[in-house]
Parts: structure tokens; sequence; C-alpha cells
């Protein structure tokens, strides 16, 4: 660990704080219907889609009616995903002749970034088209960030609203957030992507002689609109098989650096929105230093294990920590800071592969994912999913007092916990449950690259990043089998909407409760205490849940790395 | 719920022209006028023909020129489409190794490198980039340490001065971003190019 490594890492945390408050404010204005500095622009485009859509704008929905337009908007969604895998052989702007795609895989895919999960058994350059990259992915990529946003502004909405039944407008909040948040942001974005090296052409795959005279067929594409809204709505899913470890998907030090706090960016500013919409900042700050106390542990681990390197660099003597997998303009600290980030939130965006960390590098971006990626989190997703832990952590002080838990200023009460711990238990039991069933079956055995307890660990991992949303993966496992891609297409179907359903149900109960003003008895939610709690919590489930797993995989590895055992 | 439907099948529609037509096509029309040469892919032309990319590795093998990292990339095999066959620096299936820290295929593949690297250069410690595969298999750096650790193999081969040899990477060594961000590094293609101009 270098003194440079963590000034890199001090500024990055810094920059994203500083825009909490900017993107937050905005926001907020965004989502509660005022007019902002681009409505003069952008109303017309949205009233004529509330016209066409037949959306009366003023009308709000109870939180079923806005579960089910949710629901009926992915249906739509996938149709197209899938239908333009299978058919994008017979369709334009495909000059690199792709075929159509397998059904299981383009069933894999379509739910994958249907779910915002984007986990990646195609290989971008070798098995899609141009107009399957845009118009499929890129599409989705914005769909299913706004649908987290708007899931978690209803959430929000719940908290703040006293004796309402309705929590807002499905259509409106995916417009709002579509057109006034995630496009401005991505056009710029792209640009500054396209002035760092980031290529945006639909010619063909170039074809060049190398200095030695070799053939070298370069993939190219449109591929900087992609990552813009990839990164900024912590979608994650490659251009390039690579993913942003590829020089064109990630080109210098300084578009790392920004892709990075664009994964961040969005999610962290939700936790501001949620605490001017409860009438009070300071219960935002208070999430976003739960979130920060993981973050920084998290961060730690990983950069100090990579730069350790591993047993068999040191005993030839090659010092500069675990390169493998890594790539030079990058280095430690960067590849490290990104792991830890792109597992916090749901991005599973990777500018290095994973599955060449050290056992503790590799563990940390498994544990973020485990604990359900409340660390800033997907976009809305994190902060719903870090909405039900307070919850639980409320309750369980609740307990210890033996008073009624409340949080601003709502009465958490049986129905909330029954649909937190719901939301909660489902994610463990898809990936622990999946897990044990692929290490007994030789076929899914078949698909490990490493023997001994990495192999597990690459499974453990696949089916953590599918259930979570996250997408990024210990590589090295064959994904792309009929198994493979139908248990985890199931697990992030499970992860995504076993999740948002519970979450939306008690958004809605909590909507229609009266607002009770704070007294001398309620616990405050704004100090190191309740931060403390909220930690404690997360770590004791998380702990309860998933330590006997990673006990089998990264922590007997690391031991054995120590050992000097190799596999 | 009914009444959902028309705006499911809508507002979908719209929002997919939106965001995935109109969004990436006026993006690939603005960024094409504004940056020509980063859009197309930062090609490099020599002589009329295209080399490569600066911003994609390509293998070099010859002694007379600086090496790239190992590359983990493969290619399907011609013989039987099923399975792939190693081709490193291939730029249209990136990818890296993905073997692990207790991967004894990892180990030995190592232990060989650093062996073949010492026989060539005794003098400095082997860089440890050199003998890494990176994650895109299409890094185009190598660490500064490492062009420095491959002067006397570059110089002797082309009956260069070792100082001249140093010097051109020296030249070609790129800092952190604005002094903090990322690492040194050294452009190989770039700095190949250049020795074959010092060369003539």
């Amino acid at each position: 660990m270098t003194v440079i490594g963590w000034i890199q890492i001090l500024l990055y945390c810094a920059i994203v704080v500083a825009l909490v408050k900017p993107l937050g404010w905005y926001m907020t204005r965004v989502f509660s219907g005022e007019r902002t500095f681009m409505s003069p622009i952008l109303r017309p485009v949205e009233t004529a889609l509330y016209r066409i859509g037949g959306v009366d704008e003023k009308r709000e929905q109870h939180w079923l009616t806005y579960t089910v337009a949710m629901l009926l908007f992915h249906v739509g969604g996938f149709l197209i995903i899938y239908g333009l895998m299978r058919l994008q052989a017979l369709l334009p702007l495909n000059p690199a002749e792709q075929s159509a795609v397998a059904p299981d895989l383009s069933f894999n895919t379509a739910i994958s970034f249907l779910t915002n999960t984007n986990w990646q058994n195609y290989g971008g350059e070798s098995t899609l088209s141009y107009l399957t990259q845009m118009v499929g992915l890129t599409h989705q990529n914005f769909l299913s960030a706004a649908t987290g946003i708007a899931l978690a502004v209803a959430m929000i909405r719940g908290f703040s609203r006293s004796s309402m039944r309705t929590i807002g407008n499905f259509w409106v909040d995916v417009v709002r957030c579509t057109l006034y948040v995630l496009l401005p942001i991505c056009i710029v974005y792209t640009l500054f992507l396209v002035w760092q090296g980031m290529p945006q052409t639909l010619g063909a795959y170039v074809e060049a002689t190398t200095l030695e005279g070799a053939k070298q067929t370069i993939a190219v594409g449109p591929v900087a609109s992609q990552v813009a809204i990839k990164m900024l709505g912590t979608n994650g899913g490659g251009f390039f098989n690579a993913n942003a470890a590829h020089p064109f998907e990630n080109p210098t030090a300084l578009s790392n650096f920004v892709q990075m706090i664009s994964i961040f960016a969005l999610g962290a500013a939700l936790t501001n929105v949620f605490g001017r919409t409860v009438g009070n900042q300071r219960q935002g700050w208070a999430i976003l230093a739960v979130m920060g106390v993981l973050f920084i542990a998290g961060v730690a681990v990983t950069y100090w294990a990579e730069a350790n390197g591993t047993a068999t660099l040191n005993a030839l003597g090659l010092t500069g920590g675990n390169m493998e997998g890594k790539e030079v303009r990058f280095g430690i600290v960067a590849s490290s800071l990104f792991a830890v980030i792109t597992t916090a939130a749901s991005c599973g965006a990777v500018n290095a592969m994973h599955d060449s960390f050290t056992a503790l590098g590799g563990m940390i971006p498994l544990i973020n994912m485990q604990i359900g990626e409340i660390i800033v989190g997907g976009v809305g997703a994190g902060l719903y999913g870090m909405l039900l832990f307070v919850v639980l952590a409320i309750f369980v002080a609740g307990l210890m007092v033996g008073r009624t838990p409340e949080y601003v200023g709502k009465k958490i009460e049986a129905r909330e916990v029954k649909m937190a711990m719901l939301a909660i238990l489902v994610l463990p039991l898809m990936y622990l449950g999946w897990t044990a069933v692929a290490v007994v079956l030789p076929s899914a055995v078949a698909s490990m690259a490493n023997a001994g307890p990495h192999g597990f660990t690459e499974v453990l991992y696949a089916f953590t990043s599918a259930t979570g949303n996250n997408g990024s993966a210990f590589g090295g496992l064959t994904g792309n089998t009929f198994f493979y891609n139908l248990t985890l297409a199931s697990s992030m179907f499970v992860g995504r909407f076993f999740m948002i359903v519970p979450a939306m149900a008690l958004a809605g109960s909590l909507a229609a409760k009266k607002s009770i003003p704070p007294s001398a008895g309620t616990l405050p939610t704004t100090g190191g205490l309740f931060v403390g709690l909220v930690v404690g919590v997360i770590l004791i489930i998380g702990g309860l849940t998933f330590f006997p797993a990673l006990a089998l995989g990264p922590i007997v590895e690391h031991l054995a790395m120590n050992a000097n055992t190799l596999f | 719920m009914l009444r959902e439907i028309r705006p499911a099948i809508l507002i979908l529609l719209l929002l997919t022209a939106i965001t995935g037509l109109a969004y990436p096509l006026a993006m690939t029309a603005i960024a094409g006028a504004i940056f020509p040469k980063q859009a197309q892919g930062s090609l490099i032309e020599k002589d009329g023909k295209i080399i490569g990319s600066a911003l994609i590795g390509q293998e070099f093998k010859d002694d007379k020129y600086f090496h790239g990292r190992p590359s983990a990339t493969s290619a399907p095999d011609p013989a039987d489409t099923t399975k792939t066959v190693s081709a490193p620096y291939n730029a249209a299936n990136s990818g890296g190794s993905n073997l692990g820290p207790t991967s004894k295929a990892l180990a030995d593949r190592i232990k060989e490198d650093v062996e073949k690297l010492k026989a060539e250069n005794p003098f400095a410690p082997v860089p440890v980039d050199l003998v890494t595969t990176s994650a895109s298999g299409l890094d185009p750096d190598i660490s500064p340490e490492g062009a420095l650790f491959q002067v006397p193999r570059v110089a002797k081969a082309r009956n260069l001065p070792e100082a001249r040899v140093r010097q051109l990477v020296t030249e070609h060594i790129q800092g952190r971003m604005a002094g903090l961000l990322g690492e040194p590094s050294v452009n190989v293609l770039a700095l190949n190019l250049a020795l074959d101009e010092a060369s003539k």
C-alpha cells in the first residue's frame, strides 16, 4: 500500500460525498414534479410521452398497481431483448455478421439486463450485433436503472407520507428519471469518454496488420454511449468481454476514475433525496455514514491483500503486488478500489479479473454482494435494500428497550418487519441453495476453471452475483451452459423481484400510517449510536448467513496459499 | 390494472426509440464530428496501412522489439469450433486467464516466464507485469521497469547503444495523470514505432 494510493482513495470518497447534495437536490425536484432548468426542452417530450402512452400524470397509484405496472413494463422489455438476440442475424447493423444467439443464452441475457444484473455469459464483441447492443442492451440499461430509482423514490414516499393510499405513479417516475436524470448526464458523459479514447462508431471491426506483420482484428462499435449508462445506471454489462478492463471500454486512468465516481453518484445522492423528502437531511447522511464505514473497511482489506501479492509471486521475488488479471494503467490501487465499488453498488463492471484476485482480496467483493449490495448499492435498489436493514435494526433496538420502534415518524410493526425479513432472507436462499446444488452435480462442477477451494468460490460468486443483481464474475467459470444459464437466470429473477415486491408492500403500508412526532422515548436516527447499530445488524445477519460458505471458499484458500498448497 | 397495459406497451416502445436508437445514433454522429480519431478507435496508420490502435496492445515476439505483457486471449479452434486455442492479443475476443492465487497452472507459467527473463537479463529484478497476464489480454502498456528491463536485449538486437534505447524508453514513460491518478506506464506500440524510426 502506498501513500499515493490512499490519496486516490480519499480523493474518490471526497468527490462522491461532494456530489451528494447537488444531485440529491436536483433529483428531489425531479421526482416531486417541480420545474428544473431542463424543463423548457424536456417538458414537451415528457407530455407527449404521457399523451401517447395514455398516462394521467396527476393520477397516483396504490402500491400494488405501481408494482404491477413495473412488472408489465418488464414483460415487454424481456420480449424486446430476447427477440433481438434470436433474430439479430436477419436485422441490420450487424457488420461482424453475428449469428442468432442460442435460446438459453438469450433467455439468460434478457433476464440479466431486465434485472439490472448484466451477468455476462455472452462475450459482447464475439456474440452480439450493434443493433442488439444498442436497442437491446443500451436501452434496457436505461430502463432497469430508471425502474430501480423509481422504486426507491416510491419507498421514500412511503416513509414521508401520512395516511395516504398511493405512493406515486410508476410511469411518471420512470419517464422523469430517464429524461431528466439519466439521459442528460449520459450525453455529456459519452462525449467525455470518447474524448478519452472510447470508440463510438457503427463501422465494421478494423483489420490491422501489426508491426510484426500479423493480422489483428480489432473490435469497435457504439461503445461510449453504452458505457455511459452502464456505469451511471450501475448496470455493468460490458460492450466487450473484458468489460471495463478492455482498453476501449476504459482507456485511461482518468476515464477509470470518472467511471468509479459515476457508479456511486446517483446511489449516494438518493440518500439525500430520502433525507430531504422525510424533512431532515441528517437522516440521509446517517444512512450514507453506515455505507461509508462498511465501504472503507472493504477497500482497506482488498487493497492490502492485493498489494501484498500471492505466495507464488513472493516466492519468486516478484514485488509490486498481484498483477495477474490487472491492467498496468490502473495498477493495484485503482483495480482494488474498482472491485470494491462495483460490488458495493450492484454495478458489476470490472476493470480487473476478480477470479485472479488473492483469496481475501476477492472475498470482500463477495461479502459486499452477500450483504445485499447496500453500500450505496444499485441505483435505487441499494437504498431500498438499506432501508430494509434499517427497519430491522430499529426493530432490534425496540426489542432491547421494550418500546414500539419508530423510524422517521413511522411506527415499525409486525407487517413491516415481516416484509423486511422476507426480502432479506430470499437472497441467501437463492445463492446458498443453488451453490449447494451445483457442487453436487458433476456437470456443473465441470464448469469450474480452478481446482480446490477456488473452484468452489467461483460457483458461490456466480450465484451470489446473480442473486444480488451484480453481474461481476469469477470469470473462469464456464457459465454459458444449460444448467447455469437457467439457474443463474432464476437467481437474478428471484433476487430482483422477490425483493421488490415485499419492499413495495412495506412502502404501501408505511404510506398508509399516520406520522407521529418524535417524543422523548424516540431513538434518534441521525447519530453515531444509530449508525453503529445498523452496521452491527448488517454484519451479524450477514455473518450468520454466509460465514460457513466463506470458510469453505476464500478463507480456506487463504490458509492453503500461506501453506504453499497449489491445486 | 388493465389501464396499465397501454402505457406498458407504448411508453416502453417510445423510451426504446429514444434511449436505444436516437441516443446512440445521435452520439455516434456528434462524437464522430468532434473526436473523429477516438471515435474510430484511435487507429494508427503507417504507409497508408492500418497497423493497429494506439490503445490496443499487439503481440511482439521479435528480440528487436519491446514485448508487451503475456496475453491470455483465445480464439475458436479452426479444427473444432466448440474448443478454443490460445491466440495472444486477439482484439476480437478480450479476456484474462482467470487463474486464481492457488492455481498450479498459474504458478508453473509464472515460474517458467521468470526463468526465461532471468536468462535474458540477469542484472535486474524481474518486473511483475512482464510475467502476469492482463485483465483484457490487450493491455497496451508495460511498467517503466518492464521496459527498462528489456533495454539490453533490444539494444543488442538492433546494434544500438543501450544509452540511446534507454533514452527512448524514458521519453515514452507516461506519468500518473495529474501526478496522482493511475500508474506510470509505457505504451509498447508507440515505443516500438519510435524505435523503428530511430534505427533508420
